[in-house]
């Protein structure tokens, strides 16, 4: 029987919400699993996992974590995945892709990134993952008795908490790895926003290069109305009309929202990359050509500067 | 400063939507090949990290480029060395005998035998999406690692300032040299990545730079030496191994619509999503 142990991702002393796609992972893997913790402040984090049926929920809370750094972060996971499990997963966010790949290598075990499924066949266990930015699915085995996994948060729905109250058990910090004292964490800069992450939202609203410096003031009422996150094409970002977070593609983050709008992008393979598992996608281009129109479900042939602001409003008189 | 750059050929991304699947595996027939997008920023990086802005001709340093392939591959390299790399290694090996971690393992030999300050790697090659060679190097190595770096600036050669564009913003560390650094696309921006020799102000063209036909020619007589697998790791086994890949699943034709008016009413009635 499996045994999967799954790493919790904090952010500001919170359980990222990205920690139960990989829940859902250790749930459709079988057997028992168990959560890991770790970070300043795990112990009060942990409270919010013990809800999903975890053998157990492991916390480390040590100063010594508060900034991540993958080499002080790695060789505890590791040492903790000693302890009897045979699948590490962790989502396959900026933190579990930096992370997994180390751990990996500390525990000799395959590594199976980025996967988008995974399909269990008594003791064979296949794993399906996105290629050649989403043009292909591969499935790949891990050769190793040890497995380490990234799970894409898009493709493993959050998971609902099943009752009953795992019980926590704090585990000792592991010795940090020696390149550690030749990494120092210096800042973390983040755009400060009221809406949602980008990541978890129901609804994107993404914009191209052609808003131009009115990227917020076409964008904000719409995304506003809607309660939506603000994406952004690389377009867009590079010529300085949005923010480098909101990227949306290869380079950027990865959505599947139930409903994405994309507004003035036209639809670059690196950007599609990012969004092609949204439920239904909504195009407004004034280049009928543009290849957004190959993926989108609804696509309005149009000069977006009057569109959305049409879209706002016709939304508002619709409302129910 | 010595910096080792690995480089993966890969079919044209920007026709990767064009790919095929024959019997079960990835059929890229009729597609071009190209470097890999992010390793030819790693290079870029790795040439700016090397020279004065200010006078691109003259490095200061040494750029060695690795690639894994058959012979055919070697285009790749050359085409590192007429944008002003020095050497070139080539292991004679084929993809389907290769892993990520089978990568890192030998490019931890090359490392060992070549003792660079610096690795410098693309995030990912846009083929297999795997993002973990410079992690799984950086920790056999028992390096530090700085991964998805959209800038660098060098500290006197002896540490790198690194911003990684992480989810929801950037994270600022200082690696100690030695290390592996991983790029992403934002690294090749006019003030992306600068060395000590480069003044503050600098500002690079947006992008990576082309070769001349000169350095084109004189490319063809740089140094570029064949090494074996099996010199490199002794245990050529895999960790992970592909099996049947498939097209993804095709999406429902969309339709056009004519107004505002008409998606707002397909959006609540038929998509039901709003």
């Amino acid at each position: 029987m499996a045994n999967t142990l799954v790493v919790a991702e904090l952010h500001e002393g919170k359980v990222r919400k990205s920690t139960l796609s990989s829940i859902t992972f250790a749930r459709q893997v079988g057997g028992s699993f168990s959560i890991l913790v770790l970070g300043a402040g795990a112990t009060a984090a942990a409270a919010e996992v013990t809800g999903f049926g975890a053998s157990k929920v492991l916390v480390v809370d040590d100063a010594s974590l508060k900034d991540y750094v993958c080499e002080r972060f790695s060789p505890t996971i590791a040492a903790v995945a000693k302890g009897g499990f045979d699948t590490v997963v962790v989502t396959a966010s900026s933190y579990g892709k930096d992370l997994a790949p180390r751990v990996a290598a500390r525990l000799g075990a395959g590594y199976a990134p980025d996967i988008s499924g995974v399909h269990v066949d008594g003791n064979k266990r296949v794993y399906r993952r996105p290629m050649f930015a989403g043009n292909a699915y591969g499935t790949c085995e891990v050769q190793t008795p040890v497995h380490v996994v990234s799970a894409r948060q898009t493709e493993f729905t959050a998971a609902e908490p099943s009752g009953g109250a795992s019980p926590i058990e704090n585990v000792t910090i592991a010795a940090p790895d020696a390149a550690a004292a030749r990494v120092e964490f210096v800042s973390l800069e983040q755009g400060k926003s009221e809406r949602p992450d980008l990541g978890e939202a129901r609804v994107v609203v993404s914009g191209g290069r052609a808003l131009k410096e009115q990227f917020a003031q076409v964008l904000d009422p719409l995304a506003n109305l809607l309660g939506a996150a603000v994406g952004a094409s690389r377009a867009a970002c590079d010529a300085g009309f949005a923010p480098a977070e909101l990227q949306v593609g290869q380079t950027g983050r990865v959505v599947a929202p139930t409903l994405y709008l994309a507004i003035g992008i036209s639809g670059a393979i690196q950007h599609l990359a990012g969004m092609k598992g949204s439920k239904t996608i909504v195009a407004i281009n004034k280049d009928g050509d543009a290849p957004i129109f190959q993926v989108a479900d609804y696509g309005l042939v149009a000069d977006l500067f009057t569109a959305v602001p049409e879209l706002v409003s016709e939304l508002k008189r619709t409302v129910a | 400063m010595k910096i080792l750059v690995p480089l993966k050929r890969v079919a044209d991304p920007d026709n990767a939507n064009k790919i095929k699947v024959t019997a079960g595996k990835v059929d890229t027939t009729g597609l071009e090949f190209k470097p890999n997008p992010f390793d030819e920023y790693a290079v870029e990086t790795a040439l700016r990290l090397t020279e004065n802005g200010a006078n691109t001709k003259a490095r200061i340093g040494e750029v060695v480029v690795v690639t894994f392939g058959p012979k055919e591959v070697e285009t790749t390299l050359r085409g590192a060395l007429a944008t002003g790399a020095d050497r070139a290694i080539r292991v004679d090996v084929t993809d389907d005998a290769l892993d990520g971690d089978l990568v890192a393992r030998a490019l931890k030999a090359i490392v060992e035998k070549e003792a660079p300050d610096l690795v410098l790697i693309g995030k990912q090659q846009v083929e297999g999406d795997s993002n973990q060679v410079g992690q799984l190097l950086a920790e056999y190595l028992g390096w530090p690692q700085a991964t998805f770096a959209g800038s660098i600036k060098s500290e006197a050669d002896k540490a790198l300032l690194v911003s990684r564009e992480v989810d929801g913003g950037t994270l600022n560390l200082k690696v100690t040299l030695p290390a592996v650094v991983s790029v992403d696309l934002r690294i090749v921006s006019p003030h992306g990545a600068k060395s000590m020799h480069t003044a503050a102000t600098h500002a690079y063209p947006e992008g990576v730079r082309f070769a001349a036909l000169m350095a084109i020619m004189a490319a063809k007589k740089k140094p570029l030496v064949e090494m074996k697998l099996a010199d490199l790791v002794g245990d050529a086994s895999l960790k992970v191994t592909y099996g049947t890949a498939e097209l993804p699943p095709p999406r429902k034709a969309g339709i056009k619509v004519k107004s505002v008016a008409e998606l707002v009413e397909k959006l609540r009635t038929e998509a039901k999503v709003l």
